[in-house]
């Protein structure tokens, strides 16, 4: 008895040492990542905190030291005014891609988006150098910049907007059709309406990825100590990412701390709009 | 009809921003790629030559005397810590989906996932903030001495010295951290949607959960598995920032441990434009934009694979989007 039992037992033992060694390890890899994201965060902020007062928020920035204002303004043009660029040809591309979904041209923009998004930002950026800053000869701008992040929020927008409408009833559309609605009035009277929380969404997200982004603009916005002048053209513009990457490595303390600021801006500014996100969208699963 | 038209023109113009960063870069660089040849990805040496003597002319070029472009460190960098990027994301990344889709209930999965996916949405310069504020001197000082000790008496590339932690394996740690949610939150979705029925058959015939999960689960995601590791991939071979700040910025050398300092692609063309900026005639320059159309053209092919792989064989699942 004991010696037939005895091997299977065995067997029984180690198959549960592997199943249980095998939880435990799936485990700490979840727990590594929380922990990774709890360090990063932690010192986003604590060290932000320390160094975020009024004087950084309401001042110029002032060789290493100052205050920030001027890339807040920045960010916050830039990342705007990518945002007017890039919606209307995004939301445009997005509404081919999901209600002709079936037809070869929306076949290739979806496909081309994904691509595009996979693009490095880098490369966009040095095409907006090349293209924007030297060929057109607008200089480090407000323009080339702005380009260069719309070309980069292009594919989120598309592809949020395609997702939303892809999810709006085709009774609706069928609705709109049977009272005599043309092709336009559907997808604007009708299929827009009822997707917009979720376009907006997208809008947001696209908007967090651009007040992130840095490569693109260190070639093409460069940097400027003042507050935005309201040109276009041949006016460099300051910007919180820049703030953190330079002034990190800068041998003085005011420095330093206007970029550990710089960095709880921006990271709490991302992290809000994710979180708000994720609230509006969770709340339309559940609803629906 | 007539919309429908004007609707198409309008939204092309995203195709056609992919198209004219492609071109642009192409014929900006033509006269670089004409004087480089394709040694360009072969030589190791990328030197700007002398700037203040008269430029001379080479194959038709008229170049900076002694200039020479190479970028075969940049692209040994780039692979190598791509591939440490993903050595150790990929069974982190796994690791995590699998207690996320098969250990947390259902209620808390939404928010644990999206608390570590949050990763993902931390801009690449915060990365490199914290690499270089906290992880550099962590590793440097800590971590890379007592590895060099340890594994390095077994292993050559783990041995003395360990430099001073901006290098090869910081840039992989770092650029993991940045890959490692797009694997966590593919296969997560892909476990989750994995018929229960193939887990009640496998626990039907004697498996234990963890048995179900390891041969029969897992295996059904192989492919979204192998999708998400080439989006990673392309994430990877892209970053600037966080590299530029964490890998100790190489020029022309190649790492023989894994704690050298590298540089990479794209890291390189943003600490190199202003030194290249200097040339009178604009060939470095021309040089730069050959190595960002050379990413393109790579990071276009390891994306549309990416998603043919993930179109082709998810075609009855719902699409993924990272």
């Amino acid at each position: 008895m004991n010696a037939i039992a005895a091997p299977h037992r065995q067997i029984r033992l180690s198959r549960r040492i592997v199943s249980i060694t095998g939880w435990a390890l799936s485990g700490l890899c979840l727990a590594t990542l929380s922990v990774l994201m709890v360090w990063i965060l932690s010192v986003v902020f604590v060290r932000g905190v320390g160094a975020l007062n009024f004087t950084v928020l309401t001042t110029v920035t002032q060789g290493s030291g100052g205050g920030l204002l001027n890339a807040i303004e920045g960010t916050l043009v830039l990342s705007g005014a990518a945002l007017l660029l890039a919606v209307p040809f995004g939301v445009a591309a997005g509404i081919y891609s999901a209600e002709y979904r079936f037809s070869a041209w929306a076949v290739a923009i979806r496909f081309l988006a994904d691509v595009l998004v996979g693009v490095p930002s880098i490369v966009i950026g040095y095409f907006g150098y090349v293209a924007l800053v030297q060929w057109l000869g607008w200089n480090f701008s407000l323009a080339a910049g702005a380009i260069s992040l719309a070309i980069i929020s292009l594919p989120y927008i598309c592809r949020t907007t395609e997702l939303a409408l892809r999810q709006v009833s085709n009774d609706l559309r069928d609705a709109a059709y049977s009272l005599g609605a043309n092709e336009r009035r559907v997808i604007f009277g009708g299929c827009l309406p009822a997707a917009l929380p979720s376009i907006l969404t997208g809008v947001l997200l696209a908007l967090a990825v651009s007040v992130g982004e840095t490569a693109p603009l260190l070639y093409t916005a460069g940097w400027s100590n003042f507050m935005w002048d309201g040109h276009l053209t041949h006016s460099p513009i300051g910007y919180l990412t820049y703030a953190i990457w330079t002034f990190i490595n800068e041998p003085f303390a005011s420095a330093n701390e206007l970029a550990y600021a710089a960095a709880l801006l921006v990271t709490g500014f991302v992290l809000v709009i994710n979180i708000l996100a994720r609230f509006v969208l969770e709340r339309r699963r559940i609803r629906r | 009809m007539k919309f429908r038209v004007w609707l198409a023109i309008v939204a092309g113009i995203l195709p056609l921003a992919l198209i004219a960063i492609v071109v642009f870069l192409a014929i900006y660089s033509w006269p670089a790629m004409h004087f480089n040849g394709f040694g360009f990805v072969a030589r190791d040496t990328w030197r700007l030559g002398n700037l203040y003597a008269n430029p001379v002319t080479v194959r038709g070029t008229l170049v900076p005397r002694g200039a020479t472009y190479g970028i075969l460190f940049l692209i040994v960098g780039t692979l190598l810590s791509t591939a440490i990027a993903l050595l150790i994301a990929l069974p982190l990344g796994i690791g995590a989906a699998i207690f996320l889709a098969e250990v947390v209930p259902d209620a808390l999965r939404t928010w644990i996932s999206f608390f570590v996916e949050l990763l993902m949405a931390i801009p690449s310069v915060v990365f490199g903030l914290w690499g270089y504020v906290v992880v550099i001197p962590f590793l440097g000082q800590h971590l890379y001495p007592m590895l060099a000790h340890t594994v390095g008496r077994v292993i050559p590339i783990f041995g003395e010295p360990s430099g001073s932690g901006y290098g090869l394996l910081t840039a992989g740690v770092v650029l993991s951290l940045m890959v490692v949610p797009i694997i966590a939150a593919t296969l997560r979705d892909a476990l989750v949607s994995q018929p229960s029925s193939l887990r009640e058959a496998a626990l039907g015939l004697g498996a234990t959960r963890f048995e179900a999960l390891w041969k029969v689960m897992l295996p059904g995601t192989r492919k979204t598995l192998i999708g998400a590791t080439f989006l990673a991939l392309g994430r990877a071979l892209g970053e600037t920032m966080a590299v530029l700040m964490v890998s100790g910025n190489a020029l022309n050398i190649l790492p023989h441990r894994i704690y050298d300092p590298i540089s990479t692609m794209a890291a390189f063309i943003v600490s190199q434009l202003d030194s290249a900026l200097q040339d009178p005639t604009g060939l470095a320059v021309r040089s730069l934009a050959e190595i960002a159309f050379v990413l393109a053209l790579i990071s276009i092919i390891v994306n549309a694979l990416a998603r043919l792989l993930l179109l082709v064989w998810n075609s009855n699942q719902r699409s993924v989007m990272v």
